[in-house]
């Protein structure tokens, strides 16, 4: 049991891990990180990397929606353009997969910002609309505009290479994406220690008094908008490395809507609620997968209803998260952190 | 361009006319939306959904049960209103409290579950709804209206003319108004301020599934047809969320310019159409062109 | 005890206001108010609901677009200066309606009110490197030093404002407007819907906040008892129009005051209790 920690210092009060106790578990976590590739294979290593790219991305519109409290409904839009990108990129002008991601990340944000203006002007739902809108235009050109998106038929995308290794399966894109994903969160962590963060935060809580206090709404929207296409940006691009190729339907409505379930299920606003909504929300239909193999024996036909039951599972997590427990996994786990720090005490 | 090398006048108008009737329909799935907005000041991002279950509970009894149109019509708004609801009382109402944010996710939720459920039941496959409308096409001078066109309208456009006229003289459409205008006060009147939130679900969801029927009877129905819900968004921000004459305005406009722009360049400009008039008009006017401009209070 | 660092305590500013004027549609909420509060003063501005105190309050700050008038701060016109603007030009304000951040916590609500001097951009923040982790140190030192400990909210400091009280809650947002470094501070209402002792509190923070900061305050308050206390000058309006200004005596003994308080029943209804 813990009961308290004296700081020496301001700084210490600051800093991200503010105990030993602390700083030993993320230690442990990238242990993990590394070790987990030489015991996984195949289909989990698949997912793994599918699950660190839905991080990326769901830290991203948590920073749009969780903290700045602007409602994206065409985050999904924002990673096909990074997707398209790298597609583009790689595979006409092969250029290295870094730069790639950079202007992955960079196109999204561009475009971020543009889609992001009408957010000075409309609030909370309309903007919402204004977001879905772009996502539908975005969609548009990436069907139609095909000397440069190939059209219906999509792109395809090169091996990613880098410093000469192949990273053509998951098990070696995983060393591409882990640090890409690790570096990610961390950055966006360090967002939230500063006045960036916090104009952010202040931002969703009361946009009026925000401003009064000499926070420019133009800027910081803005800015959060740019911020979270990025992290869409670059987790699309590799999305597009993971699936070697990209098509007007690789990111539908629906995708946007996953990732903002993501946020609502793993906790808005906080940076571990991305982490645990990413990862929950990819494995929910892998769980269902799996369940429906255990139960055909006895119902043949079982897996024609997965489609439609991760739908209802999706729907219901989402209006269960949000009736039952706002705050998310996150405080979930904020609870079980608590029983643990005070136990054998009860509280 | 091949496409307008036949052009001519009657194809012209002919295309106004279908846009119009397509228009009716969004005006009145306009109106559903407006009917909980105005009462609940929720966003229901599920109205398209909720369209959708109206016309599948429809093919339910009409196919499935080989009802006759007079009684699965009736059947079909009262299981509406059953689901209208069990919705309102399950997802919104203990919400109702939070931020509107929460609401309007609650609503995106939903029309995961709808589409769902209704997969579940009458798997993804596109269906026909059986005939029962007349068939016999309409001339109106030498343009030639399709008779489920015109049926439609005329129907869609009595189910707007009774809202608008519940909203103005009944008992309950007054009392629907006066807890959009200030809930405390309506509640202090001794208006039951949860029975008209629960209400308006009600009536919301037996208007759009009436506007689901007919969209169904024109196109037939699909877990996918939700996404008629997509125009009817555009319909209502143009004409103002609180405004059931800007939703019928807005929606005769919306469905007319979908189908000049489908006819003109190609059914993909359509949405291209719709969202970039819906982006203007967000920047522009935000509040939509009849909708109550609030007033921001610090 | 001043110290010629960047903690060196702002100088009070003079605050002129000329001839403002300001409607809402046909209503006329102020009519050519004119104001001058001297540096380092307390003024309080007064009057019967619906005089047109906070209207005043917010064409000052920026809030609203006056319809004629202007605001001089010592002497620079600032009428046109967009409200989030004013803040770095040393003005700060709090809300009738607490207006904090009830998400945040104590401390992250007052560091955010000197969000407009601090420099880093999203880079620094991003990486945590650099100015970021500079200005972010040197904050807190400064606001642990000059506001929380000056306005005793060491126990609070990591607390979410929501579950705070409300006393505590308006104590945290005068706080606020500390970290902000104001030359002049407008309060809307300070202690309304507090019982006396969060009154006394408050009462005493803002001299305090005046003599050892030395800042001018300007603000709204209905608890009249409070308000001839620590007041140097009043400023009386009703109806949006001023209707007297001087001393706590003088605004007292005033004929137009009484009668604007007390109404005879024909010309001002509404009756406030002071």
């Amino acid at each position: 049991m813990k009961i308290g920690t004296a700081k020496q210092s301001y700084g210490a009060d600051e800093a991200i891990f503010k105990t030993d106790t602390q700083r030993v578990w993320f230690a442990i976590l990238l242990a993990i990180l590394v070790l987990y590739p030489f015991i996984a294979s195949g289909y989990w290593m698949f997912l793994a990397v599918l699950v660190m790219i839905n991080i990326i991305s769901t830290t991203g519109l948590n920073i749009l929606t969780g903290y700045t409290g602007q409602v994206s409904l065409g985050h999904a839009a924002f990673m096909a353009l990074g997707a398209y990108t790298v597609a583009f990129l790689d595979g006409r002008h092969d250029t290295p997969v870094l730069l790639n991601l950079v202007a992955a990340g960079s196109m999204a944000a561009a475009i971020g910002v543009l889609v992001g203006l009408p957010s000075l002007r409309i609030k909370g739902l309309y903007l919402a609309i204004a977001t879905l809108a772009a996502a539908v235009i975005l969609g548009f050109v990436f069907l139609n505009w095909t000397s440069v998106t190939g059209g219906i038929r999509g792109l395809n995308v090169p091996t990613a290479k880098i410093f000469g290794f192949e990273l053509a399966t998951a098990e070696t894109l995983y060393w591409l994406v882990m640090p890409i994903t690790v570096l990610a969160v961390l950055l966006a962590r360090n967002l939230f220690r500063t006045r960036v963060g916090r104009a952010f935060i202040a931002i969703r809580d009361r946009d009026i008094s925000a401003e009064i206090i000499g926070i420019s709404l133009l800027q910081y929207k803005l800015t959060s908008f740019a911020l979270s296409s990025f992290y869409a940006g670059v987790a699309g691009g590799l999305w597009a490395y993971l699936f070697r190729v990209v098509r007007p339907e690789s990111f539908p409505a629906e995708a946007s809507i996953f990732y903002l379930a993501a946020v609502i299920v793993g906790g808005a606003g906080t940076i571990i609620g991305g982490i645990f909504g990413a990862t929950f929300m990819t494995l929910v239909p892998e769980l269902l997968k799996l369940s429906a193999q255990l139960v055909t024996p006895w119902w043949p036909d079982a897996s024609i209803y997965i489609a439609p039951i991760r739908l209802i599972v999706f729907g219901l997590l989402i209006v269960g998260f949000l009736i039952f427990e706002p705050m998310g996994l996150a405080e979930i786990w904020r609870r079980i952190r608590r029983f643990f720090a005070l136990w054998p005490f009860r509280t | 361009m091949e496409r307008w090398a036949q052009l001519d006048w009657i194809d012209l108008v002919e295309t106004s006319l279908a846009g119009l009737g397509t228009g009716s329909l969004m005006a009145l799935t306009g109106v559903a939306f407006v009917v909980i907005y105005k009462a609940t000041r929720v966003i229901n991002l599920a109205i398209g959904e909720m369209m959708m279950i109206g016309a599948f509970v429809f093919y339910g009894f009409a196919a499935g049960f080989q009802l006759p149109f007079w009684l699965a019509l009736p059947l079909t708004l009262l299981v509406s209103a059953v689901v209208g609801g069990v919705i309102e009382r399950t997802m919104i109402r203990p919400l109702l409290k939070d931020n509107p944010v929460s609401v309007f996710m609650v609503t995106i939720g939903l029309t995961s579950i709808l589409i769902g459920m209704v997969e579940l039941i009458w798997t993804a496959e596109p269906r026909r709804l059986p005939e029962f409308l007349p068939q016999a096409p309409i001339f109106i001078g030498e343009a030639l209206v399709p008779a489920k066109t015109g049926y439609s309208f005329l129907i869609a456009a009595a189910g707007i003319a009774v809202m608008l006229l519940v909203f103005a003289f009944w008992r309950g459409g007054v009392a629907l108004r006066a807890t959009a205008t200030d809930r405390a006060a309506a509640s202090s009147v001794g208006i039951n301020v949860p029975g008209v939130f629960a209400f308006s679900w009600m009536v919301a969801a037996m208007v759009a599934a009436l506007a689901g029927v007919l969209v169904g009877s024109v196109g037939g129905i699909s877990s996918s047809m939700g996404l008629f819900g997509l125009s009817v968004f555009v319909v209502v921000i143009v004409g103002g969320l609180d405004s059931i004459v800007g939703a019928l305005i807005a929606g005769l406009f919306i469905g007319w310019l979908e189908a000049m722009v489908g006819r003109l360049f190609g059914g993909e400009f359509k949405l291209l159409a719709t969202f970039s008039i819906l982006l203007l008009v967000l920047v522009v006017r935000p509040y939509g062109l009849f909708g109550t401009h609030e007033i921001e209070r610090l | 005890m001043r110290k010629e660092d960047t903690t060196a305590r702002p100088v009070a500013a003079r605050l002129e206001v000329e001839n403002l004027s300001l409607q809402f549609g046909g209503v006329k909420a102020l009519d050519g108010v004119s104001l001058d509060v001297a540096p380092g003063s307390i003024t309080a501005l007064i009057g019967p609901n619906g005089a047109g105190k906070t209207s005043a309050f917010n064409a000052i700050s920026g809030f609203y677009k006056p319809k004629t008038g202007t605001v001089r701060l010592d002497g620079v016109d600032i009428t046109a200066v967009p409200a989030r603007s004013r803040a770095k030009l040393g003005l700060a304000r709090t809300f009738q309606n607490i207006a904090l951040f009830r998400g945040m916590t104590v401390l992250d609500n007052i560091k955010l009110g000197r969000h407009a001097h601090l420099k880093s951009n999203v880079l620094d923040a991003l990486f945590y490197y650099g100015r970021a982790r500079r200005e972010e140190m040197q904050l807190r030192e400064e606001i642990e030093r000059d506001v929380i400990d000056f306005l005793e909210l060491d126990h609070i400091r990591n607390v979410p404002v929501a579950i705070l009280p409300y006393g505590l809650q308006k104590k945290v947002e005068l706080a606020r407007a500390l970290a902000m470094r104001p030359r002049i501070l407008m309060l809307d209402e300070p202690v309304a819907g507090m019982n006396r002792e969060e009154t006394e509190d408050m009462a005493r923070a803002i001299l305090d906040v005046r003599d050892e900061w030395g800042v001018t305050v300007l603000l709204v308050e209905h608890d009249m008892g409070m308000v001839m206390d620590i007041s140097d000058h009043i400023c009386v309006l009703n109806f949006g129009r001023r209707i007297a200004a001087g001393t706590p005596a003088e605004v007292r003994s005033n004929e137009d005051v009484i009668r604007a308080y007390l109404g005879s029943a024909a010309e001002a209804p509404r009756v406030e209790a002071a």
